[in-house]
């Protein structure tokens, strides 16, 4: 699943032989079996798999918040699996940005202090209210995530993630926890982020339809991937259908 | 409720796993409860077996309940006291001041001889033969020795003792080793404190005794038991009266007798702290199971609308959590009465050698075991009443919803004042404080009463040594003092002043007395002083010698606070020695003393009040360090010196009191309160830890180092500690009043005032203790798998 041309230009991510064992012995889960994978800049890229098939593991592991057994993983030419954890650190806080099913907003800080949290830590963030008004929320920008609904506060997330102007968007089940038309807007959000900010965004997801948004799209099974396509006919959010 | 095969309903057997899972915080918490019940157990029942203990002792004695000490008075008066309405027995006997010689001791010590009538029982103040037996009629060498000096110097049977007694010196043998509830503490007279090893008591034979103080055929020193019921105050008043032209000192009731009067101020100092201390730790325990099991309802909250659905009742389920609660404080209760009593046993052993009880029997007091449960429960439900508010309103519907996030809108108000200087990590720190003023307000109290419990027993214990020091550097600054068996004329001063190493010699007279303003009385002593002393002095306030006035008297604060007198009013004093004057005497000044409760007059306005000018009955020196043991050697032969004391060993003396018996008390607590702090300091940073360890997840993913993310938890516990300790110094410094009280007697005062280094020390220790628990609670923030803690749901 290997792409060609100029890895430091056109290619966000590569993994080679990347494999996540948890456990050993005969209790040994195997959550990768040796993952080779190129992703290129600035495309939407979904996962798609049974629970357990590794879809996540691999986020985890090219996002910076989880290890590999074994290969390499690598972001920009950079090799992830030799960075210190304050070298992930430091990746995670300059190029990516994180959305999860449950949006681990911080209750004690209203949306505009939610973002800011990220734009104050960040080298070089947008405006505050930019990234508010870009998910739709200018006007709740003082509420607090008690005061919202689930896809407000899911917006307020991906606002939260797209602050710093990230290189990479990572989602895990962005949708999960949300209703149609909400996991829509949601989507809307996630594909207008990737056209205007040129960042690379990787969905993973049950839900096959939003496949149809995707620039590729990866089958995941028994940690392996199955298969990979380029769709050559995207589908605009608006118009999946569930 | 139907129940399956054990006989356990299913909620039970939730409940029994529930228990289980969280054994380590329940223990702790069951632990705090025991340690409440444990000192409760143990401190009622030490206050009643002393108390038993004190009055089976004395009946099985027979101590008598009048003392009434006299110059000389003929054998046959003791009839007709014996004929005073309501007297039941009485006893005369003959008893003296000696100086014994004890072998490795430069010093002479001081010793109180005691007459046994020949043939028969002592039918008042038997004594108790711990070995050997009683002195034979007519060996007039043969003496019982008291137990406590013998052990404090390590006399037996049949070791030879010499003694000089009415300036003559004779030899003796020990026959017997005894003890008398008469003397539990022995304490010299004119000093404040007990000590076993600077004052023998010895029991000889009557005649012997007789012959020695010249006193054929007479007493000085009548003793008398009441019938029961009897009042006590027509019979002191009716002895005086017989007594009076025999020289009578004053009777006086076992209420003012000094041994007697030591156990009284232990056994009420006991009961302070066993009224104080216990309720605190049920108030800890009640909060920590308040955090602790609101946490698990948070936690439970789709179990408990999944039972509610099922059609449990609120009034089930909440008995549920109930039953957990009491469980936990019941669990508590148990091994405090089992602890409560083992301790008890063991700290009977620690107070039989220090009260120099014959026997001392833990009984433990059946009616502090149900005290102890029931509060313990009542804690335990109080705490847990607040938290079944919380399952009352989860309607099954919302339970089984992922909780909302927490609320914060209410605390937006001081949004835009606080915008402009703090970032969003201290924004969340201050709103999360702000959300939970009250859980963070019960961390708060919790560490501030910790703090200061043991900060107030500190700053008692460092107000005590400043005490000491004050009275024995700054009061008392003489080195040695010297009293003689009766009053001298002032030439003897002149004598002393000639004597090996000394100094600096300063005559001074006492006399005993009793002070009275209206119906407030004091049997203590007035105290002779030249215009401006300079070695044992009154002080005012700003440690400023006193001049002794012309006429009038000046009361220490504690006596003028015992009369209820200030400076101006007058008193009335009767002297209880020579032609016995009443006088009537202004009160010059108050001065401020820490140990006794003294009153001075100027020595030469005392005399003349007495009719016996130019006379003292002791001095104090200063002494060329080097000089002592020829001093001492010099001074055993002068056949006046009734005693001779070196400040030192009176200074430690004291320390000792204080570090001994109630004093140990002050230690425990402090410790226990020390530990009491940290268990609250580290849960509150758990508990912070547990709720927020998503959050802490989060911003980890977000690229927050280890380091800022624990920022924002322990951000909260240092607010809570800085919060606590000005709190806790307040609290110290008012229970440091309280705790001073408690101990403080007549006999020495515990001065109360701001002691910095105790303050800082608690203070120190508080902070010490979040340090601590921020780094054990800073490892688990590295430890947080940040993958598991976002993907679940709260």
């Amino acid at each position: 699943m290997m792409i060609d041309g100029d890895p430091a230009t056109s290619i966000a991510f590569s993994t080679r032989g990347l494999t996540k064992t948890y456990g050993q012995g005969d209790a040994a889960v195997h959550a990768l079996r040796g993952v080779d994978l190129d992703i290129p800049k600035g495309e939407i890229v979904v996962l798609l798999g049974p629970s357990g098939s590794g879809k996540s593991t691999l986020l985890n592991i090219i996002g910076g918040l989880d290890r590999a057994s074994k290969g390499d993983a690598f972001f920009e030419g950079k090799n992830l699996s030799q960075m210190s954890d304050r070298d992930l650190t430091l990746y995670r806080r300059d190029h990516v940005g994180f959305v999860f099913q449950f949006y681990n907003l911080m209750p004690s800080l209203t949306a505009r202090e939610n973002v800011e949290l990220v734009t104050e830590i960040a080298q070089n963030p947008m405006q505050v209210e930019e990234a508010l008004q870009m998910v739709g929320l200018g006007a709740r920008m003082d509420h607090f995530p008690a005061q919202m609904s689930g896809g407000e506060q899911q917006r307020v997330a991906i606002a939260r993630a797209i602050a710093k102007n990230p290189t990479v968007l990572f989602c895990d089940e962005p949708t999960g926890a949300l209703d149609s038309t909400t996991g829509r807007s949601v989507l809307h959000v996630i594909n207008d982020v990737n056209r205007r900010l040129g960042a690379t965004v990787m969905i993973v997801t049950h839900a096959a339809a939003t496949a149809q948004m995707a620039h590729r799209v990866v089958h995941f099974a028994d940690g392996a991937i199955r298969s990979m396509q380029e769709n050559a006919h995207r589908v605009s959010p608006d118009e999946i259908e569930w | 409720m139907r129940l399956n095969g054990n006989g356990m309903n299913a909620l039970d057997r939730k409940l029994m796993r529930d228990f289980w899972r969280i054994r380590g915080q329940a223990g702790a918490i069951a632990l705090v409860v025991a340690v409440g019940v444990l000192l409760q157990v143990m401190m009622t029942g030490m206050i009643s077996s002393l108390e038993n203990t004190r009055r089976a002792y004395y009946e099985r004695s027979r101590l008598a309940e009048v003392f009434a000490p006299v110059t000389r008075a003929p054998r046959n008066l003791l009839e007709s006291l014996g004929d005073i309405p309501g007297v039941d027995a009485v006893e005369g006997r003959v008893q003296g001041g000696a100086l014994v010689d004890v072998a490795g001791q430069d010093l002479p010590v001081r010793a109180q001889v005691v007459s046994l009538p020949a043939w028969r029982e002592p039918r008042l103040n038997r004594v108790s033969l711990a070995e050997g037996q009683m002195p034979r009629a007519g060996r007039s060498e043969e003496v019982l020795l008291l137990r406590s000096f013998a052990e404090a110097h390590d006399l037996g049977l049949g070791d030879e003792l010499g003694a000089t007694m009415h300036g003559a010196r004779r030899d003796f043998r020990i026959v017997g080793i005894a003890q008398s509830p008469e003397f539990l503490f022995t304490t010299a007279p004119g000093e404040f404190v007990p000590d076993d090893a600077r004052f023998a008591v010895l029991w000889m034979n009557q005649d012997a005794l007789e012959a020695a103080y010249d006193l054929k055929g007479a007493f000085n020193e009548a003793l008398l038991s009441l019938e029961r019921g009897a009042q006590i105050e027509p019979v002191l008043t009716a002895v005086d009266a017989q007594l009076a032209r025999y020289g009578g000192l004053g009777a006086y009731g076992l209420a003012d007798q000094m041994s007697n009067r030591f156990v009284s101020e232990e056994i009420a100092a006991l009961t302070t702290i066993s009224s104080v201390i216990p309720p605190i730790f049920m108030g800890v325990a009640a909060f920590l199971l308040y955090i602790v099991v609101s946490r698990m309802v948070q936690a439970e909250r789709e179990q408990i609308g999944l039972i509610k659905a099922f059609g449990y009742t609120n009034l089930e389920v909440s008995l549920h959590y109930l039953k957990l609660v009491v469980f936990i404080a019941l669990a508590g209760a148990v091994i405090g009465c089992v602890g409560g009593v083992w301790a008890g046993r063991f700290m009977a052993g620690v107070y039989q050698s220090i009260y120099h009880f014959p026997y001392l029997i833990f009984r433990v007091e059946p009616a502090s075991f149900v005290v102890g449960v029931f509060i313990s429960v009542m804690a335990a439900a109080a705490g847990g009443v607040f938290v079944l508010r919380q399952v009352f309103f989860l309607t099954p519907a919302v339970a089984m919803r992922p909780p909302a996030p927490a609320d914060f809108s209410r605390t937006g108000a001081l949004n835009d004042r606080l915008k402009r200087w703090l970032d969003q990590p201290s924004r969340m720190v201050l709103r999360r404080v702000l959300r939970n003023p009250g859980r963070i307000l019960g961390a708060v109290m919790g560490i501030a009463a910790g703090m200061g419990l043991s900060s107030a027993q500190m700053s008692v214990m460092s107000g005590f040594s400043s005490a000491l020091d004050i009275s024995f550097g700054v009061i008392d600054r003489s080195d040695v003092a010297v009293s003689f068996f009766e009053q001298m004329p002032d030439r003897a001063a002149f004598d002393l002043a000639h004597m090996p190493g000394v100094v600096e010699v300063e005559p001074t007279r006492a006399v005993s007395a009793v002070l009275r303003n209206g119906t407030q009385s004091y049997r203590g002593g007035i105290t002779g002083l030249i215009t401006e002393a300079r070695l044992n002095r009154a002080v005012d306030a700003e440690m400023n010698t006193i001049l002794m006035p012309e006429h009038g008297i000046v009361l220490s604060s504690v006596l003028a606070d015992i009369l209820a007198v200030g400076a101006g009013d007058t008193i009335v004093a009767e002297v209880l020695e020579g032609r016995r004057p009443v006088l009537e005497l202004r009160v010059a000044q108050v001065a401020d003393t820490q140990l006794g409760a003294p009153a001075f007059m100027h020595i030469d306005a005392l005399n003349r009040a007495m009719n016996e000018p130019g006379r003292i009955s002791g001095a104090f020196l200063r002494v060329d360090a080097n000089a002592y043991p020829r001093l001492f050697d010099a001074l055993k032969d002068v056949p006046s010196v009734a005693a001779v004391t070196r400040q030192a060993d009176s200074r430690n003396a004291m320390k000792e009191l204080m570090d001994t018996g109630a004093g140990t008390m002050r230690y425990v607590m402090a410790a226990i309160a020390a530990i009491i702090t940290f268990g609250i300091v580290y849960n509150s940073a758990r508990i912070s830890f547990g709720e927020q360890s998503r959050d802490l997840a989060s911003l980890r993913v977000m690229g927050f180092t280890q380091g800022e993310a624990a920022f924002i938890l322990l951000g909260e516990l240092a607010i809570v500690v800085l919060l606590a300790v000005p709190l806790g110094v307040g609290i110290g410094y008012g229970l440091s009043f309280l705790v001073a009280a408690g101990f403080s007697t007549d006999i020495y005062q515990i001065p109360t005032g701001f002691q910095p280094e105790a303050f800082g020390v608690a203070g120190l220790a508080v902070v010490g203790a979040s340090v601590v628990s921020g780094w054990l609670v800073k490892r688990d923030i590295e430890k947080v798998d940040l993958v598991a803690t976002l993907k679940t749901r709260e």
